[in-house]
């Protein structure tokens, strides 16, 4: 199993969800964050006095998927969330060890 | 008067001239004296309850204005302080302010004795001024303009002013402070002996508001982390939605501020008078928003929501001590230069290390003292030296009593939070909860 943590532009949340859970994909899990990559932030101005934005608002989305999937789910998202400007985003995969869902206990694959 | 002779029906009186004429003059003063009495009373109290708006005005705008670590506290200084100056107003401010012919020290100090209102269902033999008002309305009317005088302090000194050192000087604003400059000038005191114009109040509620909010910023200190490395840390408020709603109250409440301190709604002068001070008050409003906009489109290529707030409110405070004589054009431009006084003044404040959290000296203090100088401009009764006596002498006074209070409580009992508390945030050091405590810590 994979965990896919993806950092997205928050207004391509509702399209990336669409689009995996059209490929299969059953679960995922959002945060709002702030963050910077090569994406800087910019100085605004508030009263006069000016302020460093160093931090930009992102959406990171979780999802584990089986491995036979993950890159398709990694490419999916990539395509969807791509605008060609700087601050598009990363995609990390990461291997999972074990899963269990909570309410019959199913293990690995099972519990996806 | 001849369509009003020519409407009434034939009487034995309206025969020559001579009659006619007398007929006329009755006619013109007919209005009976009881109603000046009662629209005199009615005028005044219900621009007590527009001015009384302005409390929500002043929370709404100095809580979105702070962090939201610190709103709840906001909140509660605002009603806590308008209590106070109700309270102390009516224990002691009110008599001082208006002691009739009874001062202490003549045209200097009031008496002393709590704010007695005229007994229940008065007939006319029994009113204290027939020919102006009740008592009840003055009384009312007043003590909602001492309550906004110490509501101007609170904004300044946010975000690291502990609750019941604030407090602890609101008492002595309101009931000494505030009345015994007011009393020079509106209570008949040698201010307005000396011909000092000042309609509503640009100096005698929003100066002293802004005198004393400057001395407390001076004695209080900036907040922590606002002036590091010789820059200016931006500290920006949690809730614009709620700071522009507050300046909108606040310019409804004006109207009655303003209005009402015709003091009298009983002949047609007056109706228009009262009309004209509603129209030139917006006028002010906004010319102040208009200068605002521009200037902070020019100086920082983007104009700023806050400093456009401030600067509806800087054209109303400078518009307040003369908002009868001036043309509604010339009212804008007057409340214009008040906005760019403030556009001006915010960063100038910051330079000095001056904490000035919402602005309030810049809208209270500088355009309250060019709303009082701007009055020569309109008011040929008015003089450039006598505005700038009576700017001085309250200046003085205010700057100096004010800054004693502050040393003193700070001496006494400490003005600041801990450096803890002020970063963990007021609400929960002092009050233990939050504003919006369903909400991630933003």
């Amino acid at each position: 199993m994979k965990l896919i943590i993806a950092t997205i532009r928050p207004f391509k949340l509702e399209e990336v969800r669409a689009a995996l859970t059209s490929i299969g994909v059953r679960g995922m899990m959002v945060a709002e964050i702030r963050g910077f990559g090569t994406q800087s932030g910019h100085t605004e101005i508030y009263r006069g006095a000016e302020y460093a934005v160093n931090f930009v608002p992102k959406v990171r989305l979780e999802t584990v998927v089986p491995d036979a999937m993950a890159d398709q789910a990694v490419e999916t998202i990539r395509k969807i969330v791509r605008t060609g400007k700087i601050g598009d985003g990363k995609i990390f995969v990461l291997d999972v060890g074990a899963a269990v869902r909570v309410r019959t206990g199913e293990t690995g694959e099972d519990a996806l | 008067m001849a369509p009003v002779l020519a409407a009434l029906p034939s009487t034995g009186l309206a025969q020559g001239t001579d009659a006619a004429a007398e007929l006329a003059g009755a006619i013109a003063v007919a209005v009976p004296t009881d109603l000046v009495f009662i629209m005199n009373s009615f005028i005044m109290l219900i621009g007590g309850f527009l001015v009384f708006w302005m409390a929500a005005g002043f929370a709404m705008l100095e809580t979105g204005l702070v962090r939201s670590k610190n709103a709840a506290m906001q909140l509660t200084k605002n009603v806590s302080l308008f209590a106070t100056a109700c309270f102390m107003y009516y224990l002691v401010g009110y008599s001082v302010m208006y002691p009739g012919d009874a001062w202490l020290i003549d045209g200097v100090f009031g008496r002393l004795g709590t704010a007695v209102l005229e007994a229940v269902g008065i007939g006319a033999g029994a009113a204290d001024d027939y020919g102006y008002a009740s008592t009840s309305s003055d009384f009312f009317f007043q003590v909602m303009f001492c309550a906004t005088t110490a509501s101007i302090v609170s904004g300044t000194l946010a975000e690291r002013i502990r609750l019941w050192p604030f407090l602890a000087f609101s008492v002595v604003l309101t009931a000494l402070i505030y009345p015994i400059q007011a009393s020079w000038h509106w209570g008949g005191g040698f201010l307005e002996a000396a011909g000092f114009s000042d309609f509503a109040g640009s100096t005698t509620v929003h100066s002293v508001g802004g005198w004393a909010a400057l001395t407390g910023a001076i004695i209080l200190g900036p907040r922590l982390g606002r002036y590091k490395d010789g820059k200016v840390v931006a500290m920006p408020g949690s809730n614009l939605p709620l700071a522009t709603l507050g300046t909108f109250i606040l310019w409804l409440g004006w109207f009655g501020f303003n209005g009402a301190s015709q003091l009298s709604l009983s002949s047609v002068g007056d109706a228009a008078d009262v009309g004209r001070i509603f129209a030139n008050t917006n006028a002010g409003a906004a010319g102040g928003v208009l200068a605002a906009l521009i200037l902070t489109q020019l100086i920082y290529r983007k104009v700023d929501l806050t400093m456009v707030l401030n600067g509806a409110l800087a054209g109303l405070v400078s518009v307040t001590a003369e908002p009868l004589t001036p043309s509604l054009g010339a009212a804008t431009l007057i409340g214009g230069v008040g906005g760019a006084i403030v556009v001006l003044a915010v960063p100038l404040l910051d330079r000095l290390k001056i904490d000035d959290v919402v602005g309030a000296v810049p809208v209270h203090l500088f355009a309250g003292i060019w709303g009082t100088i701007a009055v020569v401009f309109t008011n040929s009764a008015a003089s450039l030296g006598t505005q700038l006596y009576g700017i001085v002498a309250v200046g003085a006074f205010v700057a100096i009593t004010s800054g004693a209070v502050w040393l003193a409580i700070r001496a006494v009992i400490g003005l600041r939070v801990t450096g803890e508390i002020e970063i963990d945030g007021l609400d929960k050091g002092e009050l233990g909860m939050e504003a919006y405590p369903d909400f991630t810590k933003g």
